[in-house]
């Protein structure tokens, strides 16, 4: 047995996921940082909202929660406040976390909050058929944008970085050992962390997009994500469409919340509370 | 028997959380109902509990429910356009089977409404709110000192029926001061924390609570949103979708024995009978006191549990003899149909509705009385 499979719970196999779908590469990433940080199964929990990647937690055998759409987010809050001492995940789909979620996502990162989010952009809302979403790129055909996407994306480091998230990463599923990497980092940062992993959707994305095999779309991620030393060779015109990979932010000077509740709030109320 | 102070009534409702052993709050501001989160963010941190003001009404029951799966006994406080949000909420902490308290203090709707007035017209969305069936409790006090018991008392029901409570409200209990002394040492009820055998938590016999555990007990478990199997995997088999949903329902209406409490006033000579609870109640109180001194025979029943609805009591202990009824709520009439319901066909049926932000008086209920 290897070391990250006492992570995978095999009894709720096998995935409804379609042949070739990116999230079995972020469930082994997911499972070897956890190995690798050797963490005790029952002392994580790993969230997740509504979507394919909703149904990314039943793979893994910690204590799981599959919750209401684009709220995960929440629930781990409540999580993590009443249990600081414990890991908790959060994984999100991009229709998840950026339009039913976005004002969740925001505020988690605001307050830098121990959780820790994968943010899984696959630019679609695969489950429910192939639907527009945040992160669908302009002149997309989907199936509910039949004449092409007219709304530009978010640009998911960017908004996060603004909001002042203590972590923020970028990786695609094309790159599975620096996805792991990532990962790992992301889980060793205390504070509110993310990392959007860009996935393949061959079958909703590609379908109307001339993507439709797995390697054409894993190609085409490819060539719209560069390294971030490649990325600050760019002209700005070059860098129109293309998202540079790594870690974007790393703060670990910020406090994280729990940390400052136990350290400010809690001596601050019992001060008062014998002065009174 | 400690002495009597002078207390709001939201501050009561947050003085018997905290000593229901409630340790964490999440909450949104909302008028009428904002002191309970201002006096949870003074005092919990103080008791080493936990706060946390939220982004809005839907993260705050979704916080509440993480920490309930935590293993903490959750509240949250809101009105009613806070509780329209947390509907969703609601159903996932139903299906769950996840112990919290929601207060919703009634407001004047719909919409922003009437922030700053009573109203009870957010007794149908209590019980049908979130979609689908589900099993609900909500209680709905009416002096300072049920304030205090019911609110101890819905934490007690979440926590041995594993479901959500909703504790019913109005602008003006809850905003009023009011004399109030601490009831005599009330009896706490605590989560069951053994072992399990094994993981089948929602596996038991109809009527039974379910055996389940919280996370971080020594467990891998998986708790989902999704209708789900004993073991809580997801499932879309009709027969074991059928049994969970009996199950769950179940719980709540073999046990009305221990859920559904009420008083009554006058009753046991009475002729018309007022159903009224909360702000209306009180009302309702004076009104009969004049009443019998007027010689009208006239009694209250006050529902302490409105939902599940009293009906098998009303039915069995009171529709046999009663042959007036009237039904005083503040709302535009929502109660009475299911009061009436339950009440036989050759009762009397009158009912006393508004919604304009003015609670009855005693005497408008007299009026009415003298109708009959």
């Amino acid at each position: 047995m290897r070391k990250y499979e006492k992570y995978i719970r095999y009894r709720t196999f096998p995935t409804p996921w379609c042949p070739g779908c990116g999230n079995g590469v972020i469930v082994r990433a997911i499972a070897i940082s956890l190995a690798e940080m050797d963490i005790d199964p029952k002392d994580i929990v790993v969230c997740a909202g509504i979507g394919c990647s909703g149904r990314i937690p039943t793979f893994f055998n910690t204590n799981t929660l599959h919750t209401t759409h684009g709220r995960a987010l929440t629930f781990a809050t409540g999580i993590k406040l009443s249990r600081p001492d414990k890991t908790v995940i959060v994984i999100s789909g991009d229709g998840d976390a950026l339009a039913i979620g976005g004002n969740h996502l925001i505020h988690a990162a605001r307050r830098n909050i121990g959780i820790k989010m994968i943010l899984v952009n696959n630019g679609i809302y695969g489950m429910t058929g192939g639907q527009c979403s945040p992160l669908t790129p302009r002149r997309f055909y989907t199936e509910t944008t039949p004449y092409g996407n007219i709304e530009p994306k978010f640009d998911v480091v960017d908004l996060l970085s603004a909001s002042k998230a203590s972590f923020v990463g970028r990786e695609t599923v094309v790159r599975p050992k620096a996805l792991e990497k990532i990962i790992l980092k992301s889980f060793q940062h205390r504070g509110f962390s993310v990392v959007e992993v860009i996935s393949n959707c061959h079958i909703n994305l590609g379908r109307k997009n001339k993507l439709r095999d797995p390697i054409a779309i894993s190609r085409w991620i490819k060539s719209k994500t560069v390294s971030q030393k490649q990325w600050e060779s760019l002209s700005p015109e070059e860098k129109i469409g293309v998202y540079p990979t790594g870690i974007r932010n790393e703060e670990n000077e910020r406090m994280e919340y729990t940390d400052l509740y136990q350290k400010h709030i809690v001596p601050n109320a019992q001060a008062g509370l014998k002065k009174r | 028997m400690s002495k009597s102070q002078v207390l709001q009534g939201n501050a009561i409702v947050a003085k018997a959380a905290l000593d229901a052993g409630c340790d964490f709050f999440a909450g949104y501001p909302i008028t009428p109902s904002s002191e309970i989160a201002q006096i949870m963010s003074q005092r919990m941190p103080q008791m080493n509990r936990y706060f946390i003001q939220m982004e809005d009404e839907i993260a705050s029951l979704g916080a509440c429910i993480g920490a309930s799966l935590a293993g903490r006994k959750a509240m949250t406080a809101t009105s009613g356009p806070g509780f329209s949000l947390m509907q969703e909420h609601l159903g996932s902490a139903c299906i769950g089977e996840i112990p919290l308290v929601i207060v919703n203090v009634m407001r004047g709707g719909p919409a922003t409404g009437m922030p700053t007035k009573p109203s009870q017209a957010d007794v149908m969305q209590a019980r049908w709110g979130t979609h689908g069936d589900h099993p609900i409790i909500a209680l709905t006090p009416a002096t300072s000192e049920e304030l205090y018991t019911e609110t101890i008392r819905a934490f007690n029901l979440s926590e041995k029926y594993y479901n959500p409570v909703i504790l019913l409200l109005d602008e003006v209990l809850a905003k009023a001061h009011e004399d109030f002394t601490v009831p005599d040492k009330s009896e706490i009820y605590l989560r069951k924390k053994e072992r399990i055998k094994d993981l089948n938590m929602f596996d038991r016999k109809i009527g039974d609570n379910p055996h389940r555990v919280d996370f971080f007990r020594g467990y891998s478990i998986h708790m989902d949103g999704l209708e789900h199997d004993a073991h809580g995997w997801p499932t879309i088999d009709p027969a074991t979708v059928d049994k969970m949903q009996t199950l769950r329902m179940q719980k709540i209406y073999h046990n009305l024995d221990d859920i559904v409490k009420f008083n009554t006033m006058e009753m046991e000579d009475a002729d018309i009978m007022i159903f009224a609870f909360g702000i209306s109640a009180r009302a309702a109180m004076s009104a009969v006191e004049i009443a019998r001194r007027q010689g009208i025979k006239a009694g209250l029943f006050q529902p302490l549990t409105l939902w599940p609805f009293p009906k098998v009591v009303l039915r069995e202990k009171f529709f046999t003899r009663i042959k007036k009824l009237l039904t005083v709520e503040l709302n535009m009439g929502q109660i009475k149909y299911e009061i009436e319901r339950v009440a036989r066909d050759d009762v009397e049926k009158k009912s006393l509705n508004r919604a304009n932000g003015v609670p009855f008086t005693p005497f408008e209920i007299l009026a009415k009385l003298k109708e009959f």
